[in-house]
């Protein structure tokens, strides 16, 4: 079984997030870079496939250069290879122009399932997977909160607000996960020595044949028009009690005014 | 240009930007076992102290983590560097100085004498598991009445036919209670030889030393030997005399170099992260001149002690660290993180006793580390006898 995991470089979600003011885009190279954690779900996910089946697991990751520290702490999971694709005409893509990317590598190489992290930490739009699976015409199973692989056939349930969906399908098909789907491990220090000597297969845009025009800020389906910072937290309200239990209807009054209550 | 900027603010937890320093597999594993030790250590160790005991399943996770004997060539050990070796040292020690013992107990005292003077039988028999943590070492040299000078054991392997029978009693020695197997030195017809000892051999016996206010995240425990017979394979056939023991404690001092910053970064880290959020006369401690001279002290010895730890771990791999330079590394960076732990015990007040901080902690375990390993005086003799060609020890 051949398995693809998709990555992504993402600011540390522990610092503070810069966006350029020129180009609206996130500027990645403000501060640490780190591997998105939810991908670290869709890896162990991959390992256990891996585990169970001797599956070979890929990771793919559209970045720059610099990214390639992202690609080397994927594959230190015990991981086999990696696929980046670079291009300068790829930064400013959205969401879209990003899977339009994804797809076009996929499609180059073969795989059973694609396992993305149902989201990444610095966007948050979780519509990748799905516009890869669209751009595919491959069954596209999100949200997965357990996920089984049986022959030919996969089994995901699908989280939701009210619970689960079981969801079938057959192989090849594109998998999102949630973080409630497995508890990761950490990377051994074999893997971490291993990882540098992994094969790595850098490709552009026109070796994935993609029109350049195609991707990137130009072409965005979505437009940013403006942007701030989150505005300070305003103080809260105190509410004091006199010594005679006034609090509590002063409490209640105010959640009910709030329609907390 | 003047190469000197003044728009870089540097981060005061690493203000010489050591991180600059680290290669990327350096930079992955330092993240890997930060992020272990902040899952699985910090939030528990304040209770583990306080009741004194280690959890027996770290054993496996540090096993899985591969940092059992990391620095030794094959038997399942990863053949990292040693620096790696110092900084996977240094981020446990930043947890609790009981788990870096473990593992340096482990990987330095009782894997490395196998690896380096056993046989093939004994390698085979035990590394593979003790790197997988299945199976736990320890140590034998230090005597009730036989500490800095080792030479004087009284501990003695008697030949009797083919096999070996020991006797003595060995103090202080970490992890002894829960070993599988232990490497014992005694004083033979043929001077200091080592033994691999199977705790469950007949006539061998572990209990815990006196109560203790330090490590005591860390199992410690006096061996006893009544006739405990050996078969005649049992001894480490690569070595004979003082320098066996002492090569595998220079193994470990190198650890505990780096170790003992790892401490000092998280006492000062501590204060540092107190000093701004506890109010005073209407202001945060950390406004006030005496508490940022001692932040600043801090900053600086932690600093220092890290750049010291990082060219001995790049001395060491070039094949080009002298056993007095470690002396150098383990007697000036254990005394800076006892400095510093006591000076961030000062900034946190009366909170800076309790366990709900990590400094008392660090405080309490960080003498046991200024006195094992070589004393804070022995290395200081060592040195002096490196300046001077005078030999004070005796």
């Amino acid at each position: 079984m051949k398995v693809i995991v998709p990555v992504k470089r993402v600011p540390d979600t522990a610092g503070d997030k810069v966006i350029d003011a020129d180009t609206k885009t996130m500027d990645r190279d403000a501060g640490e870079t780190v591997l998105c954690p939810v991908n670290e779900f869709a890896i162990e996910e991959a390992v256990k496939l891996k585990e169970a089946t001797g599956a070979e697991v890929t990771v793919l990751l559209i970045g720059p250069d610099g990214a390639q520290s992202t690609i080397r702490k994927a594959l230190s999971y015990g991981l086999d290879g990696a696929i980046q694709v670079t291009d300068d005409a790829i930064s400013g893509s959205d969401a879209l122009g990003t899977a339009r990317v994804i797809a076009a590598a996929l499609a180059d190489v073969e795989f059973d399932v694609v396992i993305f992290g149902n989201q990444s930490t610095d966007a948050r739009t979780s519509l990748v997977p799905a516009a890869v699976a669209e751009l595919l015409d491959l069954p596209s199973l999100t949200y997965a909160r357990f996920m089984e692989i049986d022959g030919d056939a996969i089994t995901v349930h699908r989280e939701h607000e009210e619970g689960w969906d079981v969801v079938e399908s057959t192989l090849p098909a594109v998998v999102s996960v949630v973080e409630a789907i497995n508890e990761p491990r950490y990377p051994n220090f074999k893997g971490i020595m291993a990882a540098k000597s992994k094969p790595l297969d850098v490709k552009s845009l026109a070796d994935l044949g993609v029109d350049a025009a195609a991707v990137g800020a130009g072409d965005a389906a979505a437009t940013m028009y403006a942007f701030e910072p989150r505005p300070p937290k305003a103080a809260g309200t105190i509410v004091t009690d006199d010594g005679s239990g006034s609090a509590a209807d002063d409490l209640a009054d105010w959640m009910e005014e709030q329609k907390f209550i | 240009m003047s190469g000197v900027r003044t728009d870089l603010a540097p981060t005061p937890t690493d203000f010489l930007d050591v991180r600059s320093m680290l290669d990327e597999q350096e930079r992955l594993l330092v993240d890997t076992v930060r992020d272990w030790v902040g899952d699985r250590v910090l939030p528990d160790i304040g209770d583990w102290y306080d009741q004194g005991i280690i959890p027996a399943e770290l054993a496996g996770e540090l096993g899985d983590l591969g940092l059992l004997g990391m620095h030794l060539e094959g038997y399942g050990c990863a053949g990292s560097s040693s620096t790696e070796y110092g900084l996977a040292c240094l981020e446990l020690e930043a947890g609790d100085s009981g788990v870096r013992s473990f593992v340096s107990v482990q990987g330095s005292l009782a894997m490395y004498p196998i690896w380096a003077f056993g046989s093939e039988e004994q390698k085979q028999q035990w590394l593979p598991e003790m790197a997988a943590g299945r199976a736990i070492g320890c140590f034998g040299l230090t005597e009730p009445d036989s500490g800095s000078d080792p030479s004087s054991m009284r501990t003695t392997a008697k030949r009797d036919g083919d096999d070996w029978v020991l006797n003595g009693t060995k103090m202080w020695i970490t992890n002894g209670g829960v070993a599988d197997v232990a490497v014992v030195w005694a004083r033979t017809d043929e001077g200091v030889r080592g033994f691999v000892v199977p705790t469950d051999t007949d006539g061998f016996s572990a209990r815990p030393v006196p109560p203790k206010m330090s490590l005591r995240a860390s199992v410690t425990s006096e061996l006893v030997f009544t006739d405990l017979r050996l078969p005649g394979d049992a001894v480490l056939p690569g070595v004979q005399g003082m320098r066996g023991p002492l090569s595998c404690l220079n193994e470990a001092r190198f650890g505990i170099l780096f170790g003992a910053v790892g401490a000092a970064r998280a006492c000062y880290e501590s204060a540092l992260d107190y000093a701004g959020t506890r109010e005073q006369f209407d202001r945060p401690i950390a406004s006030f001149q005496l508490t940022q001279r001692k932040l600043v002290e801090m900053m600086v010895a932690v600093n220092k002690g890290m750049l010291v730890a990082l060219h001995l771990g790049r001395r060491k791999d070039a094949g080009e660290l002298a056993a007095t330079q470690v002396s150098f590394g383990k007697m000036d960076n254990v005394a800076m993180a006892l400095e510093v732990a006591r000076t961030a015990r000062s900034v946190l007040g009366a909170n800076g006793i309790t366990l709900e901080y990590p400094v008392i902690r660090h405080m309490n375990n960080l003498e046991s580390v200024f006195t094992y390993e070589g004393t804070n005086e022995i290395h200081t003799l060592i040195l002096g006898q490196a300046l001077t060609g005078i030999n004070a020890f005796t």
